[in-house]
């Protein structure tokens, strides 16, 4: 299992400090979510997990290993990353846009190997999408796209999936289908990290959550000690009801404060 | 929509890499045997052989094979460029010449001429072709930044092109008499009129050169697909993909058009006629872009011989004649009215 921590991270883009001394650990085996307002740092911080920005200050690391010195393609084997936005950019089949997942195992100039295939429709049976294998992912309908892209990111095998806001866009029924998705790999051993802003799926699929405000982690920990009425008017400025109490949690928010 | 509901199964048809190479083969027949002295195939394999009259070997050797030869460097070179820089900038209608490469290059090749460099040293005129070049690519990605908006490259691209237009113009408006404008007129318009071996021997280097240099992406051309994070979270260095993308094209393109002038559209017109026949992926449609430009510049130039004009047409004419479709094609499709 892997493991991800983030110890005194700040990260500018240009000259604005987006993330601002963030400290936090990750482990296999859970389903963290990162939750905040927009422009909180949620997207900067996992695409600095990933070494996709750099730090500042602070550091990331991989296993013990800073992940500014890992080879790319190890990093790529060991952290798979769904952007938001559910970019693509060329008309591919679903197969062959999964099958990119494998790009990091590949050696140069060898084909797409058996292995290989085999990952690939494991993927995409895990994401059930294998009955679109060959429809075209461009004309697919924005649920299935979702879960089309998530197959790809699985397709790379790798132990931790960092998803950037799996849920924009999607009915509630292809919102299940996408945090059960997550929850299943996580317990079956992945460490799985996303940005969330749906505060009511946050708290019934995640096992912990970080609450993200102007850079910095405000709360952290189980979902009931992060999504209280007061941070939720301190962080977002709404009064919420918020009901954590058995299987059907529930954040509503109700209005605007400040 | 019944589109969206039709299956497809989309890998590379097994027919394109055979037929791509008959038609080059058939491409190189045509334009060693057609011109103002017909060459019938006997003749050709006789002339090759060492026999038959001298005449058919001077036309052969001297005039038809170089000129067949820089056809297919050149052609092969811009197809393989337009289909990189498509995948590179993720973007159908990226091309050396609407990019402004092309005429940035003949700008160098005309500024080699205008200036009396090209009479120094004969790679002084195709290193000043890459410089220009290069210099309106770097221009051109940071007019264009980060951008993955189709206007913003083109019109960027326009500003460049235009640009090095202007320079050509004020070259050809500053040219001491009428010879020296004439030649001008062909970098702008590219013609592979009249080429000797001394042309194969500038262009091969930089072609191979280019060649090799973009090539080596297809991998990483694919992974932009998921965008430029998609694409680092795959274990790509883009860093290093952009420096190959930019030298190979400058390179490549520098040395074709420093020995044809500015041939616009084979590297728009091409990837284009083979995607529909491949996986739609940028890694598959790089050899077949390369064979294919190889083959449609070559008909080209067999074309620009056959049709009955007064004086021969430029083959940067017809080529953009060609281009036009495919540029209407993609305004419809914006449109949504095909």
């Amino acid at each position: 299992m892997v493991t991800v921590s983030v110890e005194g991270l700040s990260v500018a883009l240009g000259r604005r400090e987006v993330v601002s001394a963030v400290s936090a650990r990750f482990h296999g085996g859970e389903l963290v979510g990162i939750i905040g307002p927009n422009g909180a740092g949620k997207s900067t911080l996992v695409r600095a997990m990933l070494g996709l920005v750099p730090a500042q200050t602070g550091s990331v690391s991989i296993d013990g290993v800073a992940v500014g010195r890992m080879a790319a393609r190890d990093r790529a084997r060991t952290l798979a990353y769904l952007p938001q936005g559910q970019t693509l950019h060329w008309p591919l089949d679903v197969e062959r846009l999964v099958s990119l997942g494998r790009l990091p195992h590949l050696a140069p100039l060898s084909r797409i190997g058996a292995d290989d295939r085999a990952a690939v429709a494991e993927a995409m049976a895990r994401a059930d999408v294998g009955h679109l294998a060959h429809r075209i992912a461009t004309e697919l309908s924005g649920g299935e796209r979702a879960r089309v892209m998530l197959a790809r990111a699985l397709a790379v095998g790798a132990q931790g999936l960092v998803v950037d806001e799996p849920l924009a866009a999607l009915d509630p029924g292809h919102q299940i289908d996408v945090m059960e998705l997550l929850a299943r790999e996580a317990h079956a051993g992945a460490l799985v990290v996303t940005v969330l802003h749906d505060l009511t799926m946050a708290a019934r699929y995640c096992d912990r959550l970080i609450l993200m405000d102007q850079g910095c982690v405000v709360a952290e920990g189980a979902p009931a000690a992060v999504l209280t009425a007061e941070t939720l008017r301190g962080v977002y400025g709404i009064s919420a009801k918020v009901d954590l109490s058995g299987t059907a949690p529930m954040v509503v928010p109700l209005e605007r404060i400040r | 929509m019944s589109a969206a509901s039709i299956e497809v199964h989309r890998t590379r048809h097994p027919a394109l890499l055979p037929l791509l190479v008959v038609l080059v083969v058939v491409a190189v027949l045509a334009s060693l045997g057609l011109g103002a002295v017909p060459l019938a195939p006997a003749r050709i394999v006789a002339a090759a052989m060492g026999e038959g009259d001298a005449i058919t070997r001077t036309i052969l050797f001297e005039l038809r094979l170089p000129r067949a030869l820089v056809g297919l460097m050149v052609g092969a070179m811009l197809g393989l460029a337009g289909a990189v820089l498509q995948g590179y900038l993720r973007n159908p209608l990226a091309e050396p010449s609407v990019l402004g490469a092309s005429n940035s290059a003949a700008l160098g090749a005309v500024a080699a001429i205008y200036f009396g460099f090209a009479e120094w040293h004969a790679a002084a005129l195709p290193a000043l072709a890459i410089l220009t070049g290069l210099a309106a690519l770097l221009l051109l990605f940071a007019l264009a930044g980060r951008s993955e908006s189709p206007l913003t490259l083109i019109l960027a691209g326009i500003a460049v092109s235009t640009l090095a237009g202007a320079g050509i113009s004020l070259s050809l408006n500053l040219s001491p008499n009428p010879f020296a404008a004439m030649e001008i007129t062909t970098w702008l318009l590219g013609s592979i009129e009249n080429r000797s071996s001394q042309h194969v021997l500038i262009a091969l280097p930089c072609v191979v050169a280019g060649i090799a240099l973009l090539l080596v992406d297809g991998r990483a051309l694919d992974a932009l697909a998921l965008g430029e994070d998609g694409a680092r979270s795959l274990g790509f260095d883009l860093g290093r993909v952009r420096l190959r993308v930019l030298l190979g094209v400058a390179i490549g393109v520098g040395g074709a058009v420093a020995v044809s002038g500015s041939i616009g559209f084979i590297g728009l017109i091409v990837p284009h006629l083979v995607r529909p026949l491949t996986d739609r992926s940028p890694s598959s449609i790089l050899i077949p872009s390369m064979l294919g430009g190889a083959a449609l510049l070559t008909f080209a130039d067999v074309l620009v011989r056959l049709i009955p004009t007064s004086s021969e047409l430029k083959l940067g004419v017809v080529t953009a004649f060609l281009g036009v479709p495919v540029f209407l094609v993609h305004l419809l499709r914006e449109r949504r009215l095909w």
